[in-house]
Order: structure tokens, then C-alpha cells, then sequence
């Protein structure tokens, strides 16, 4: 890992509140991301893990500006994404890019794979001088070949469409790259094969990831850090085996103990952990630390005051009062 | 498990589809058997026929699918009783009572405009297991409490919407315990589920099933819900069983050349891995399967009798069978 390089993307005390029964008559909020902090630096992939509805794909769309954030800074490359316009916001649109779960829907059913791989470079204006030569490169890449590029969405399997869907981002010659639960709805025979692939892909053009997910092997396997996100806080981040090796926070410990593991000799002995509760409801998080009510340390100062994500360890953050001094 | 006695027998099982674009062989010539007391695993990856095969269990194949051949012989409290033989009348005493399903969608499962307490009643009442509603209910609330859900009075009262997709799930198992099955078939009981809940509902259910003494089949796509909960496991590739062995030797001297990919294909979280070992390819359509062994296009060691003729089920160390050509000798 190049470790702690040059920060391609930086984000800052980033929020959004989503209004809760309409726009008109709003009485709520739902805290999707509640003031999140951190930066991703070049050529790593960052991981980022929680349960459902904690706000990992908010935290994704907010950075790539496919949502507008409710409070809060992004940095791509030293520019606060939010202020670009015209030429910059059409350059960052190319440099950054997602590639989400649902390989079935986010596909055009209409359109042949050479034109879905086409499109972004129309969209931007980009000419290339042999426009199958380029596509047909492109597939090779992806694990695809020139017999594919007259074929439709519906002939392939999932994991042939998530290649699709890879390729397609790719003809952007992008820097940055969001993969929002890639290989979530894929087997895991086929899971193997992209999460190779994606990791081969960066190598050779030196790209850098968010890689958003709620299975903990897979992020384990891809990441170089890793963010653990609980009710749109971020309540630990550090070097990837670091963090599963020596765990700080609670939700952490109890996310961990809670994973099945593909041994039968360690899954049966392994201590547990107590595991209780579920999320709560985004909608009125708990006060004080979010995750008060499910911790099996929670004191006073938990259910009253946030406490603040501090570097308990070189590079190992942790917001939780057990490790922050008031 | 010294002495084992089987609670059901799967003989050459054979099920297929008759759909407009082809017949698809969705179960192809399937031996098992379960066994008293344990709990089995069925693992595979989508489509490789998982929940057709544990529908059958009580012939739950809805047309265009079909029982082509086979047995299913289940030694009922009553004697053995062939399962494809009996009329729907004589299942509806078996399905729900005996044998029990939980399914993947707690959500779907259940019935938006009942209460809980009212639909758990409701299947005690319909197999006549409780004298009368009263009753019913009360039993409602102490499976309630069985299934660790809290304030179980309160919650009876309450609509599915109003409750957390974990909650909702230990309802569907309360409903699945009601009759006091002999066999519980689980069908990805938790893959809507997060993580810590999915860690909590596994919990529970090792735990009834220890106190209860009940038969689980446990289905399943992940190989870690596998370690954690199975006795026993079934490898099914595309329609067809693999291998079947106890877990340990399932995880640490698997036969087959697909349990073997697929271990290695899955991440494990407790470990840095510096490369997943993927399987080249793609599961086979089921209209047109590959001939002779299922898995060939995609194995590494395959070999010309695999692509020909199908392998039999060779019982290479007691108790643990594959379907391999590598493992057979021939003629
Ligand atoms: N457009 C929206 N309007 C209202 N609420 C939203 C919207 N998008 C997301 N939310 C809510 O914000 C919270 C965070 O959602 P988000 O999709 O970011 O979670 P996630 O971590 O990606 O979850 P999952 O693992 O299920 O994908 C959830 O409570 C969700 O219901
Ligand atoms: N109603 C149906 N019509 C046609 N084919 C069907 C039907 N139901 C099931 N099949 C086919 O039978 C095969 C086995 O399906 P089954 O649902 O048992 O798979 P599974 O192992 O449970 O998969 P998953 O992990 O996705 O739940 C599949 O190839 C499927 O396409
Ligand atoms: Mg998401
Ligand atoms: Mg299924």
C-alpha cells in the first residue's frame, strides 16, 4: 500500500438529511450521513461497511455530486466538488465515476453492449478513431470479447453484466471509481472473478476505489483501509487488518463476532460476543453515541454527549468514549 | 450421532420444468437422506436447485415444474409413507405440522392485514393442535417469548409493518415451531437480514433446535452459515449433488473439484488473502445442461469420460460421497 500519499478525494463534515413525509409538511429527518469525515488517497481503495441503511451509498452519491449534500465539503483533487461548473464539473463527471450492485437494472435494455459502452464517450464528446477497435479493447479488459459487442443486456448473466457495466465506466479513462455493493447479487464463484478483476484493474491503471459493502470478507479482501460506518457516523477507520485484527469500537467487535465464518473449527469456538439489538431507525437517532443502546459498555457520557472520532493509533481512528478523554 | 435413524429418504429424485423455451432439468437424479436430530446443509449457488429440491420435501411443485421419477420416502410417526404418492388432502396434514418451512422473506411470508399473535394461532387452529382460539393464542405468546422476541404480549397485538425485519423473521419461526414440527426446513432464513440480526436468528435457531430435538435442513448459499450451524452437507452443482459429507471433512478434505472452487473462491474475513481462486465460467442453463458430468465446462480436471457419462455417487470415506469421475473406477 502507498500509504497515506496524496489525498485524491477529502471529505468534509459531510451531511444529508433527507425530509421524511413529503417536502411541504416535513416534521422529519432522516440523518442518512450525519457529519462524516475522511480522505481517500491515490490508488488505494478504501472500504466502506456498515449495515443496511447506515448511508454508504449516500456517502458514495455525495461524493461523485450525484446528490447535493445537506452541509459539508468534497475535494476531488484539491477542488470542492460541489462548486464545479461547465468544463471543471464535465472533467470531474469523467475522472469519477460509479459502478453500483443491480447489474440487471442499471443497464439499458435497448441498447447493445457497444452502444452501452459508447454512450459515455458520446455524452462527453469524446471521439475515438475506431470507435469498435476502442470497444472491443475495452471488453478484453472486462473478460468480454468482440463476440459480445452486438448483444443485449438480457443474453448475459449477472456477473457478465456487471463486466458490462465496468467496461462502460472504464471508456472514461477515470481516476476514481465508487463501487457501490459490485458484487452483491452475484454467486460467489463469480463474485471471485470480479473482485480479481477490479483488483487487476487498478494495478495497471493505477486507479483508486471506494468500495462500498456490506460483506465483511469481500472488504476485508479488497481494501487497503477500511471505513465501519453505524447510522451515518463513521465510528472506526483504519488499515484494513488492523481493523479486523484489533477492533476498537463496540459496533465493530460485535459486527465481527457476528460474521459466519467458513470454518467450522474456528466458527464453534470462537468466543462470542453478546449480539443484540438492531439498527435503530435513522429517522430519531439515539442521542449521544448512536450506538448507546446496543453497546455492552455504554456509560452516562455515551447517552449524552457524541464522542468525537480521534487517531487512537497511528492511522486507527475510533469514535467512542472507552478510548476519547472529555 | 452413534445410532442414526432417517427421518426422510430422497431416492433419484427427478424434477423438471416444462416452460415455453424448453424443458428445464432442474433436478437431476438427487439421492440424500436426513437424518433424526441434525442438522443438514444444502449449499449451492442460485438456481443450482436448492429450494425446488426442499419444496419437494412436500411436493410443492406447482406446474409448469413437475416430479418426473423418484422417492421420497418419510418415516412418519404413522410408518414410512412415500411423499410423492400421497394426495393433496393427506400433504395438508404433513405440511405445516410435520414439516415445517421457514422462507427467505420474512416479510413476504407474512400476511400485512393480521396480527402476529393471530397468524401464529391461526396455523395451530387450522391443524387442530390447540383445543380452541383461546388456546391458540396463548401458545401464540409463549412461542413469542420462545423466539426471544420482547414484551411477547405486546407484540402479539401487533401488525408485521410494525415490526423489524429480525423480529418479523422470529415470527415466521414461531409460526414454523407452532405444531411442533419433526422437521424445520429453513430456506435462507437469513439473507434479507443483516449481519448482527442474521447472527442472532442463527442463534436461536441452534438453540431451539438443541431443545427441541428438531430435524433442520438448512439452506443456504453461504459457506459461513454453513460452518456455523451444519452436522451435515449437500454440495449441489446445477441440479446435481456433488458431494455429501460431514462438515469438517466437507471443509478440510473436500473431494469434489467444485466444493473445492468454491471454498477457495470465498473471502474469508478472518484472514488477509492476497487472491481469490475464482471458477472460470458461468452456472450452466438447465434447458440445455452439459452432458455427462454438470460441472466439466468449468473443471480443471476434467477428463473425456466427464464430458460423456455421468459420474456415480461413490462413497469414498464413510459417511462422505461424491459425484467425480476422478474417484471412480471404471468398468
Ligand atoms: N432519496 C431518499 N429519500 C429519503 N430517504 C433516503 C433516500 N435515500 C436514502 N434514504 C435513507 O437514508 C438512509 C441511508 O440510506 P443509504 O442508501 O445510504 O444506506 P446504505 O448504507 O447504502 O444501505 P444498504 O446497505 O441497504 O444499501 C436510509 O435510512 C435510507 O432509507
Ligand atoms: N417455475 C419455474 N419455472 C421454470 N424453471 C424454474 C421454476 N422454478 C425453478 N425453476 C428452475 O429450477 C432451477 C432450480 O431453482 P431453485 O429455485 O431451486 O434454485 P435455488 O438453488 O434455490 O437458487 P437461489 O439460490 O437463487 O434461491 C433453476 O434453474 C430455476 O430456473
Ligand atoms: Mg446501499
Ligand atoms: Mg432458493
Amino acid at each position: 500500500m502507498t500509504s497515506m500519499g496524496n489525498a485524491l478525494v477529502s471529505v468534509r463534515n459531510l451531511r444529508k438529511y433527507f425530509p421524511v413525509g413529503g417536502v411541504l409538511f416535513t416534521k422529519a429527518w432522516v440523518k442518512a450521513v450525519d457529519g462524516v469525515s475522511f480522505d481517500i488517497y491515490e490508488g488505494e481503495t478504501l472500504g466502506l461497511v456498515g449495515e443496511s441503511g447506515c448511508g454508504k451509498t449516500t456517502t458514495g452519491k455525495l461524493i461523485l455530486r450525484l446528490l447535493e449534500p445537506t452541509d459539508g465539503e468534497v475535494y476531488f483533487e484539491g477542488k470542492n466538488v460541489f462548486k464545479l461548473r461547465g468544463k471543471e464539473l464535465r472533467e470531474f463527471r469523467r475522472k469519477a465515476n460509479i459502478v453500483f450492485q443491480d447489474p440487471y437494472t442499471s443497464l439499458d435494455p435497448r441498447m447493445t453492449v457497444f452502444d452501452i459502452v459508447m454512450e459515455p464517450l458520446r455524452v462527453h464528446g469524446i471521439r475515438v478513431e475506431d470507435p469498435e477497435q476502442f470497444v472491443v479493447k475495452l471488453l478484453y479488459e472486462v473478460g468480454l470479447n468482440e463476440t459480445h459487442l452486438y448483444r443485449y443486456p438480457h443474453e448475459f448473466s449477472g456477473g457478465q453484466r456487471q463486466r458490462i457495466a465496468i467496461a462502460r465506466v472504464l471508456a472514461l479513462r477515470p481516476k476514481f471509481i465508487v463501487l457501490d455493493e459490485p458484487t452483491s447479487n452475484l454467486d460467489v464463484s463469480v463474485q471471485a472473478q470480479i473482485l480479481n478483476m477490479l483488483k487487476e484493474l487498478q494495478k495497471r491503471y493505477g486507479l483508486t476505489y471506494l468500495f462500498i459493502s456490506h460483506n465483511l470478507g469481500v472488504v476485508r479482501y479488497m481494501s487497503d483501509r477500511i471505513a465501519v460506518m453505524y447510522l451515518g457516523k463513521i465510528v472506526e477507520m483504519g488499515p484494513a487488518d488492523e481493523v479486523f485484527e484489533n477492533p476498537l469500537h463496540p459496533y465493530t467487535r460485535m459486527l465481527l463476532a457476528s460474521i459466519p465464518v467458513p470454518d467450522p473449527k474456528i466458527s464453534r469456538s470462537r468466543r462470542r460476543t453478546k449480539i443484540t439489538g438492531e439498527p435503530p431507525s435513522p429517522i430519531n437517532p439515539p442521542p449521544g453515541c448512536r450506538f448507546h443502546p446496543r453497546c455492552p459498555h455504554a456509560k452516562n457520557v455515551c447517552e449524552k454527549e457524541e464522542p468525537p472520532l480521534i487517531e487512537y493509533s497511528k492511522n486507527h481512528f475510533v469514535a467512542c468514549w472507552l478510548y476519547a478523554k472529555r | 450421532m452413534s445410532e442414526r435413524k432417517p427421518l426422510i429418504e430422497v431416492k433419484n429424485l427427478r424434477i423438471y420444468f416444462y416452460t415455453y423455451a424448453g424443458v428445464v432439468k432442474a433436478i437431476e437424479d438427487v439421492s440424500f437422506t436426513i437424518y433424526e436430530g441434525e442438522t443438514l446443509c444444502l449449499v449451492g449457488e442460485t438456481g443450482c436447485g436448492k429450494t425446488v429440491t426442499s419444496r419437494a420435501l412436500t411436493k410443492l411443485i406447482k406446474p409448469p415444474g413437475r416430479i418426473v421419477s423418484g422417492e421420497i420416502i418419510y418415516y412418519s410417526p404413522r410408518g414410512p409413507i412415500n411423499i410423492v404418492e400421497l394426495s393433496e388432502e393427506e400433504l395438508r396434514e404433513i405440511r405445516g405440522k410435520e414439516i415445517a418451512y421457514i422462507v427467505q422473506d420474512p416479510g413476504a411470508a407474512l400476511d400485512p392485514l393480521y396480527t402476529v399473535g393471530y397468524q401464529i394461532s391461526e396455523t395451530m387452529v387450522d391443524h387442530e393442535t390447540v383445543r380452541d382460539w383461546k388456546e391458540a393464542f396463548r401458545r401464540a405468546i409463549a412461542l413469542l417469548r420462545e423466539t426471544l422476541i420482547p414484551e411477547p404480549e405486546r407484540r402479539a397485538k401487533a401488525y408485521p409493518h410494525e415490526l423489524s425485519g429480525g423480529m418479523k423473521q422470529r415470527v415466521v419461526i414461531s409460526i414454523g415451531l407452532s405444531n411442533e414440527p419433526k422437521l424445520l426446513i429453513a430456506d435462507e432464513p437469513t439473507s434479507f437480514l443483516d449481519v448482527t440480526v442474521q447472527a442472532q436468528i442463527l442463534e436461536l435457531l441452534r438453540e431451539l433446535k438443541a431443545r427441541k430435538g428438531l430435524t433442520l435442513l438448512l439452506i443456504t448459499h453461504d459457506m459461513g452459515v454453513v460452518a456455523e450451524m451444519c452436522d451435515r452437507v449437500i454440495v449441489l452443482y446445477a441440479g446435481t449433488i456433488a458431494e455429501v459429507g460431514p462438515v469438517e471433512r466437507m471443509f478440510y478434505r473436500p473431494l469434489h473439484p467444485y466444493t473445492t472452487a468454491l471454498l477457495r473462491a470465498v473471502p474469508n474475513p478472518l484472514q488477509r488473502m492476497e487472491k481469490l481462486e475464482a471458477i472460470p465460467g458461468t452456472i450452466p442453463n438447465l434447458i440445455n445442461p452439459p452432458p455427462g458430468c454438470r460441472f466439466h465446462p468449468r473443471c480443471p480436471y476434467a477428463m473425456d469420460v466427464c464430458k460423456r457419462e455421468r459420474p456415480p455417487m461413490i462413497e469414498v470415506e464413510p459417511q462422505h460421497f461424491v459425484s467425480c469421475w476422478l474417484y471412480a473406477k471404471r468398468g
